[in-house]
């Protein structure tokens, strides 16, 4: 399928900072990130977008519903 | 897979309001994703569905969230309520969300005689081994020499495999996935939501509050312990897949001809 990702946006006020979403990206697109959000937590930040193969296995797998991407 | 389900259509179509109410890297939110997948996936009506839950983590999953009908009822029970939802208008699709603690530790036999009876609910069972919301107890379904809270030496006694014992009850589907398995999980929700009579799926999950703290474990390593353990061909609570797949007379349906054949 065509797709080619434009953005990845993670809901900071909704992530909890489990890190799951870093865990099952296979291409290794979101890191961990030095900044905290509101509850205090390290919600993930994207590294390299132009990696990304739109699997969505980080909207899948998320059990928050804060990540989103964008085709 | 019919089309692509964003996060930001299942918010505004699905949730109630967030954030849930759920640990960092619950799996229960994961099989609230997919248990709404799984409906929009099979297109049915909101109205046309009816959730039920009954105490305990996994209750949470469809009941302030899913904007769908739900029943929060008492502990051990949902079984027993989702049999009256079901009686009284054969027409709804009927989903029990309930954990370990709740269907097999209190509710026992109202699952065994769900299963016996055949009627047509789709139990999704939330087996996290502990009961997790009173603080890590010990539950039927707590491996054998597995710390918990009340077993701070290790479980002298040995765990139900739950999807067997519903499987000899007399079930018509019976699955076990675990959380690492969404996909596959997402398949088997819509295949027992389309089975005429009661349909079982345990669905292994990550606790990483109380079983993870007790066994050293995070939510990773535990998602990690279920993707390299749990296999199709494995023993006893490894297995994974389907266990049961047959079409059977269902209750409702029986019922209906029993009062048609008195009427007559």
């Amino acid at each position: 399928m065509p797709f080619t990702v434009k953005d990845i946006m993670i809901k900071k006020d909704l992530c909890k900072g489990c890190g799951i979403c870093i865990d099952v990206c296979p291409r290794n697109v979101l890191t961990g990130s030095d900044e905290i959000n509101e509850y205090g937590l390290y919600y993930p930040m994207v590294s390299d977008l132009k990696r990304c193969i739109v699997c969505r296995l980080c909207e899948l797998y998320c059990p928050d519903f804060a990540v989103e991407v964008h085709v | 897979m019919s089309g692509i389900i964003t996060t930001e259509y299942i918010r505004e179509k699905y949730l109630r309001r967030l954030p849930t109410a759920f640990c960092p890297g619950c799996g229960d939110g994961q099989i609230l994703g997919a248990l709404i997948r799984a409906i929009e996936q099979l297109n049915i009506p909101k109205n046309e569905i009816v959730t039920v839950s009954g105490i305990g983590c996994s209750a949470w999953i469809p009941s302030p969230y899913l904007r769908i009908d739900s029943l929060h009822t008492t502990h051990g029970r949902p079984i027993a309520f989702a049999t009256g939802v079901k009686a009284a208008n054969p027409k709804l699709k009927v989903i029990v969300v309930t954990g370990d603690g709740d269907a097999v530790g209190i509710g026992g036999n109202h699952l065994l005689h769900a299963a016996r009876t055949n009627i047509g609910l789709t139990v999704i069972m939330v087996n996290n081994a502990v009961y997790a919301m009173t603080g890590g107890q010990v539950a039927p379904t707590t491996p054998h020499e597995a710390k918990t809270s009340t077993t701070p030496y290790g479980n002298p006694a040995f765990n139900l495999n739950v999807s067997e014992v519903v499987a000899a009850a007399g079930a018509s589907y019976v699955a076990r996935w675990t959380t690492w398995h969404i996909n596959r999980l997402i398949e088997s929700i819509k295949k027992a939501m389309n089975k005429k009579g009661f349909s079982f799926i345990e669905v292994i999950s990550q606790c990483p509050t109380y079983g993870g703290r007790l066994l050293n474990m995070d939510h990773i390593e535990m998602l990690h312990y279920f993707r390299d353990n749990f296999r199709e061909n494995a023993d006893g609570m490894f297995r994974i897949g389907e266990f049961v797949d047959v079409e059977k007379p269902e209750l409702t349906d029986e019922l209906e001809k029993l009062i048609m054949k008195v009427k007559s």
